[in-house]
């Protein structure tokens, strides 16, 4: 729903009310800005008396001009990227193992199938990795890229089992009349199809999954966090604790950003693939969101429909 | 099994913090979210772009980076609290966008002819949302933010990265102190998170089924 059909096309008087405000509230908010940077840009006292420059003075951000220091926050990035490819790929085919076990006819694997899931996804990612790690003696890497292939591999072979049972009944139906098999009809009618639907949200749990290869910070894995927050802040010296932690925060911001627009696209792409019957339609933010209204749209259809 | 129940006490104490972050940044949550969502659709053109920006910057920065900063950096630039303080402000601030977007999902999930009809029966910006537009979203909204809740569960675990004695830095310690016995320390660990997250998860799907509305 568009914002403007919750209140009238404003009129001069309104209009100008609205830029009025809208200015207003703007100027305060670069007050507000203005205020936090002056207050980190502000010298401050040590403890002992002792004189210490401000945030934005050239002494805190000295180290960035060193090519080596790119190259450990560089090795850092790969650290992160290398843990988060191999477990997307994970996640995907633990997902669509996930989806074909969750829609089995058979319910000794469906039941069980839907126990182990949702102890998977009740339980912190976190904990996961610490098990991993300490149980299996996995290293840290083995730890990060096993979980969080795991915990989302859940997710995703949710995703897709609300993408299999949203479609329309008749192309299951189709695939057997056309002498396929269960398993046939599933992987060549019905998952391609399904996949496509929820591919926005899979990516946008991709996001999720980058994000969370930071938790490998606590398991003690060499990723970005690891590279500038411990070695790169521990080398240098707490002198440089913020301007190592902004140029942190940019670097993820830059990646999850980037991997975000991805999925924005992606659904812009769907959306416009089937023919604004979901026009105007929502982005999916939220992957958990996206899959709890999928699932009801699904269980609409299979109430209303046929 | 022994280990356990020998270290029930401790077990307790880590849940009691657990459940303390997850209610006071739950709530807090809720609050900020509150707002940032009814910037999101006001009419106030600097208001909504500052939701939005806030939204994406706060969704896309790493937990782990929230509770980094939270933990080293706000007492590094000169804040002193204990850390529990400083990791339920980081929780709330960082669930503060999931709880916004799950409601202005909600909001939108409402037909967009609903409130065409509240509009042009002449009622108001404040009328339509509060007696028309509101009230449908609720239902549509509770089941997206009691998940929102059950994901707040699981992350107060990443706070025990950061000094807080919270459930799983006992499975930490415990797990360190009773290396025999580490799948049973660590599965009890999760048994209290599981305590909280599935009772939840069913609640959350039993709503949904009951409250949704075929149209």
């Amino acid at each position: 729903m568009s914002g403007s059909v919750l209140f009238d096309a404003p009129g001069p008087k309104a209009r100008r009310l609205s830029i009025i405000l809208s200015v207003v509230v703007g100027l305060l908010l670069l007050v507000g800005l203005y205020f936090l940077y002056s207050i980190l840009a502000a010298p401050r006292t040590a403890a002992g008396g002792l004189k210490l420059p401000g945030m934005f003075d050239p002494s805190r951000w000295n180290i960035f001009s060193d090519p080596e220091v790119w190259t450990f926050i560089g090795s850092g990035v790969v650290g992160t990227l290398r843990a988060a490819g191999a477990a997307a790929v994970l996640a995907l085919v633990i997902g669509v193992i996930f989806s074909l076990l969750r829609t089995a006819k058979t319910a000794w694997i469906r039941i069980p199938t839907t126990v182990v899931l949702e102890f998977i996804r009740g339980m912190p990612v976190l904990l996961m990795m610490l098990f991993i790690l300490l149980a299996f003696s996995s290293g840290s890497y083995l730890a990060v890229v096993l979980a969080l292939g795991l915990y989302n591999g859940a997710i995703i072979g949710e995703a897709l089992r609300a993408g299999l049972a949203s479609l329309p009944r008749g192309q299951r139906e189709a695939g057997l009349s056309l002498g396929m098999r269960e398993l046939q009809s599933k992987m060549l009618i019905e998952f391609p199809q399904a996949f496509r639907q929820m591919l926005p949200i899979i990516v946008a749990q991709l996001v999720v999954l980058l994000k969370d290869t930071s938790l490998g910070f606590i398991v003690g894995y060499f990723e970005l966090l690891r590279s500038t927050m411990n070695n790169l802040a521990s080398f240098y010296g707490s002198r440089y604790l913020f301007s190592l932690f902004a140029v942190t925060l940019i670097i993820y911001l830059a990646m999850n950003l980037s991997l975000s627009w991805v999925a924005r696209w992606l659904s812009k792409r769907t959306d416009s693939a089937r023919r604004g019957e979901a026009a105007g339609k929502d982005v999916p933010v939220d992957p958990g969101l996206a899959i709890a209204q999928a699932s009801i749209t699904a269980r609409q259809q299979g109430e209303g429909g046929v | 099994m022994d280990v356990i129940i020998d270290n029930l006490p401790r077990y307790l104490s880590g849940f009691g913090m657990t459940l303390q972050l997850l209610v006071i940044a739950a709530i807090g949550a809720l609050i900020i979210g509150t707002f940032i969502a009814a910037m999101r659709i006001s009419p106030v053109a600097s208001l909504r772009g500052f939701a939005t920006v806030y939204t994406e910057l706060v969704r896309n920065t790493p937990l782990t980076l929230v509770l980094f900063f939270c933990a080293v950096v706000v007492p590094y630039l000169g804040v002193r609290t204990d850390f529990a303080t400083l990791a339920t402000i980081g929780l709330t601030v960082y669930t503060s966008p999931f709880i916004a977007e799950a409601l202005r999902s909600g909001i939108n999930g409402v037909p967009i002819g609903q409130a065409e009809a509240a509009r042009s029966l002449g009622l108001g910006f404040g009328q339509t949302i509060g007696t028309v537009v509101l009230p449908q979203a609720f239902r549509m909204v509770i089941p997206p933010l009691i998940n929102v809740i059950i994901a707040l569960t699981k992350n107060t675990s990443v706070a025990g990265g950061f000094f807080v004695a919270e459930l799983f830095t006992i499975g930490k310690e415990l797990a360190n102190a009773n290396g025999n016995a580490v799948v049973a320390v660590l599965l009890g660990v999760a048994t209290f998170y599981l305590i909280i997250t599935i009772p939840l998860g069913i609640l959350a799907a039993r709503l949904e089924k009951k409250w949704v509305v075929t149209r």
